[in-house]
């Protein structure tokens, strides 16, 4: 494989509270290429934060710390802000969990399309606008036209998650960090979503990193997933051998969900090994 | 995240304040509390208005033995004396001694903020929670009432109420109590009205708790961390206030060592002898600001929203 | 007396619910809603049923008006035979009770667990107050030590299981579960539904579930009734959905999409 677009090598991110320093990320390593990388783990686990931090969208109070945080050959940990600037939206986006919290509701959504793709390309606004409007469209949108002069608050959920993929898409940029994007979709819709996201990051060779508490999702989804517990990764693992993962964490979490294809009486509820905080991740089967 | 400190290190109180399992209801609130003043500490300005408040309580809880002169006692050989070893303050147009007169004015100021504390709050809490969770024509009819009381600037409904009741610091209270309840309301309808719609609030209703019930067991706590702050903040408000009155002459009467009255009683000399309206003009900004700076740290440590 | 008779399983257990031609609107005039349509399903006593569907389905509103919050609904709901009043009283919350969707909503954030759990005995006048909160926190399995804990030194796991607690302390024949498991972890919801299980055993509780999720509803309940739109189109047992076996096409896709992905064609 070519080289990587994000490598992360011992990456650490505290927290520095009134008593205590609370530690997030404790020592990640991982990369990402031109694929689709799944994050799963359970909440607190910093999966989340892990995404923010490649953006350095990480609260004020967080302290960032690694050997190596890099993006395309750019230095991000030394990168200025004004820099960041320059690479969030238009290098690497974000996609969040609700559209309602991330769209500006004073804002028609097609506007707010244009001015993305406006904000990182030197184009006029009726090259933008065609732009916006064959975006719209390339999220399945049926009714381009009409739904470019709808307000935040017109649109429904899926809608509104296809809008977010279409103006974080339309810089086109090379890696796309997306924190539950389907988790507030309705399962129909989420179909629909993941199907428009895959299409999208496959044919332009966009990096992706997924970040889910969905096991079965993810599997299906990426090629690749990484099973975040307590900040540090347990498991990096082809997401096509997850369902025979050797960590007992990927195992545990793997049985305790409700199954639909046989009758469970009792599910297993993981329990938790203190070990795990300062083993080896498991990478392909093998402990590193 | 914010997990209180778990190590059981230490002894006695210590270890009884952080043990990860209270064993009486007592051991768990006081442990409640002691993460509140844990919060408080780390705020420098809320600690100072702390501290100004209970300086001006244990003045006003020991006048007779921290004041230095009879405080009725007129000298008018004496009278308009600078500040000096004698009379620390100086002396007012009568020859009596300022400092003394402060230190007894603490007590009139506190009686009044208190008394109008205690009268406002339930007021206002019962009628602003009943209002937001009865709604319908019981929260149109409560809510044009303070409409009402809301439309006059409060110094003026407090003149007012005074001029019909008669001058006197009882009359006074009352007078601001009144004008100062309809905002408490307010508040407590407006939180009330988010508070009804929470599950919590759902799940007492499903064990068949009686509206009575809901209201003074489940909304009213809810709402006390905000009236509290809300009326720690007015505290100054009601202080400056009752200090108005005395000033025009309708609250404490003359003899009486009312910080407003003092002040008004000063200001025939302020360009001669400035210090003696000066003197207790500090003490009402003191206080105030004392009341706001503890009602700002407050709302950090109560208001979970702000928390 | 209408109470349909094709009971899908051919359980011939006394009926502990029955709701029969429910229909709710919101608002009125042109801008009237219709929230559920038409609905009838019953419940046999100590059985688990599962209305399933998409957000905007009705299937909230279906709880919230038979546990009385919501009193603008036409059609009849019988309890135990009994057509139960529109203004509930304390005998049906005696005998009715629901776990709400968010544990961290759902709990007075300012009363400790010993209260949120002594309220609903003194309300209907239990004896045994000290006895009946320990047997409860035992059988939700926190353990007395819990009693003098506040809302938010507990995890979204603990406060579920205080929520449970509070819902069964004065012994319910029905509860009602409105999506109990939806704001929790995976390993966390593994172990509320385990947890579920088994007091539904242990004190033959009847169970009225509703959720999105279709894994977590087969796994609790017997009985399935997928909800669109307002309106329940198709009721299945757990046995038919684990099989695939769905008569509607929504039912089907809905199926197909539970399953993990698929790229839709």
């Amino acid at each position: 494989m070519a080289k990587p677009l994000l490598e992360v090598e011992d990456l650490f991110v505290s927290f520095r509270g009134a008593h205590r320093t609370t530690q997030a990320v404790r020592g990640i390593s991982f990369n990402v290429g031109r694929e689709k990388v799944g994050i799963v783990g359970e909440s607190g686990s910093g999966k989340s934060l892990t995404g923010r931090t490649v953006l350095k969208l990480t609260p004020k109070a967080a302290h960032i710390d690694a050997k190596r945080l890099s993006f395309d050959g750019i230095d991000l940990l030394a990168a200025s802000e004004r820099q960041m600037r320059s690479i969030r939206g238009n290098r690497i986006s974000m996609i969040l969990q609700d559209p309602k919290f991330s769209l500006n509701p004073l804002m028609r959504v097609g506007q707010q399309i244009t001015e993305a793709y406006r904000l990182h390309h030197k184009v006029g606004r009726r090259e933008a606008e065609a732009r916006a409007l064959a975006m719209l469209e390339a999220v399945k949108i049926r009714d381009p036209d009409r739904v470019y002069q709808l307000f935040p608050h017109e649109v429904s959920g899926g809608m509104g998650q296809r809008i977010m993929i279409a103006m974080m898409l339309i810089p086109e940029p090379d890696l796309i960090i997306a924190d539950e994007p389907t988790s507030a979709l309705d399962v129909t819709v989420r179909r629909q979503v993941l199907t428009i996201l895959d299409e999208l990051v496959t044919r332009r060779g966009a990096g992706l990193m997924f970040i889910s508490h969905d096991l079965n999702l993810v599997a299906d989804f990426c090629d690749r997933v990484l099973v975040m517990y307590a900040g540090r990764i347990m498991e990096d693992i082809a997401a096509r051998d997850l369902r025979n993962a050797r960590h007992p964490y990927t195992r545990a979490l793997l049985d305790s969900l409700p199954r639909l294809d046989r009758a469970t009486d009792m599910l297993q509820v993981p329990s938790r090994d203190p070990a795990w905080l300062d083993g080896p991740t498991i990478r392909s089967g093998v402990a590193t | 995240m914010s997990a209180p400190p778990l190590e059981t290190s230490g002894t006695g109180l210590k270890a009884w304040l952080t043990a990860p399992i209270p064993a009486s209801p007592f051991q768990a609130r006081m442990q409640q509390l002691s993460l509140k003043w844990w919060r408080l500490k780390a705020n420098p300005s809320a600690l100072f208005g702390l501290a100004v408040i209970v300086l001006i309580v244990l003045v006003a809880l020991f006048a007779p033995l921290i004041a230095t002169h009879d405080i009725y006692a007129q000298d008018l050989g004496k009278r308009l004396m600078r500040p000096s070893a004698a009379h620390w303050l100086g002396t007012d147009e009568l020859g009596r001694d300022i400092f003394s007169r402060l230190v007894f004015g603490a007590r009139i100021t506190l009686y009044i903020a208190l008394l109008t504390a205690i009268i406002v709050a339930p007021l206002g809490l019962i009628i602003g929670t009943t209002s937001g969770y009865r709604g319908g024509w019981v929260d149109i009819v409560l809510m044009r009432v303070v409409d009402v009381f809301l439309a006059f600037p409060s110094l003026v409904l407090a003149l007012a109420f005074v001029a019909a009741l008669g001058p006197g610091i009882e009359n006074a209270i009352i007078a601001i109590a009144l004008a100062a309840w309809p905002p408490i309301a307010r508040l407590a309808r407006a939180e009330t009205l988010s508070i009804r719609k929470s599950d919590y609030i759902a799940a007492v209703r499903l064990q068949g708790a009686s509206p009575l019930r809901i209201i003074l067991g489940h909304v009213v706590p809810m709402c006390i961390p905000s009236v509290v702050v809300r009326l720690t903040l007015n505290m100054a408000s009601i202080i400056l206030t009752a200090a108005g009155l005395g000033f025009l002459g309708l609250g404490a009467q003359p003899p009486s060592p009312e910080w407003g009255a003092m002040l008004a009683s000063g200001r025939e000399f302020i360009l001669t002898n400035g210090w003696i309206a000066a003197i207790p003009g500090t003490a009402i900004l003191i206080t105030s600001l004392a009341f706001n700076l503890f009602g700002d740290g407050l709302r950090d440590i109560l208001d979970p929203r702000h928390g | 007396m209408s109470a349909p008779a094709a009971n899908a399983t051919g359980a011939a257990q006394e009926t502990a619910l029955a709701v029969s031609h429910l229909n709710i609107t919101f608002g009125s005039g042109a801008a009237a809603m219709t929230a559920v349509d038409d609905v009838s399903f019953t419940l046999g006593h100590g059985e688990a049923f599962g209305l399933i569907g998409e957000s905007g389905c009705g299937k909230s509103t279906i709880l919230r008006a038979l546990v009385g919050l919501n009193r603008d609904y036409e059609g009849t709901i019988r309890f135990r035979d009994t057509v139960v009043p529109r203004q509930r009283d304390k005998n049906f919350f005696r005998r009715v009770q629901m776990v709400f969707q968010d544990p961290y909503a759902s709990l007075h954030p300012r009363k400790m667990v010993q209260y949120v759990l002594a309220e609903p005995l003194r309300i209907h006048g239990f004896d045994r107050h000290q006895e009946r909160i320990d047997e409860i926190l035992s059988a939700v399995g926190l353990g007395p030590s819990f009693r003098y804990r506040f809302p938010h030194e507990l995890s979204g796991g603990q406060r579920q299981r205080v929520a449970i607690a509070r819902a069964l302390i004065i012994e319910p024949e029905l509860l009602l579960l409105d999506e109990p498991t939806s704001a929790l972890d995976v390993s966390v919801q593994a172990e509320i539904l385990n947890l579920l299980k088994q007091l539904r055993r242990a004190r033959d509780l009847t169970y009225l579930m509703v959720s999105h999720d279709l894994a977590v509803v087969t796994h609790l309940c017997e009985r399935v009734g997928m909800m669109s739109e307002g309106r329940i189109i198709e009721e299945m047992s757990a046995e038919d959905v684990r099989a695939g076996r769905a008569a509607e096409p929504y039912t089907r896709e809905f199926l197909e999409a539970s399953t993990g992905y698929r790229p839709a064609s």
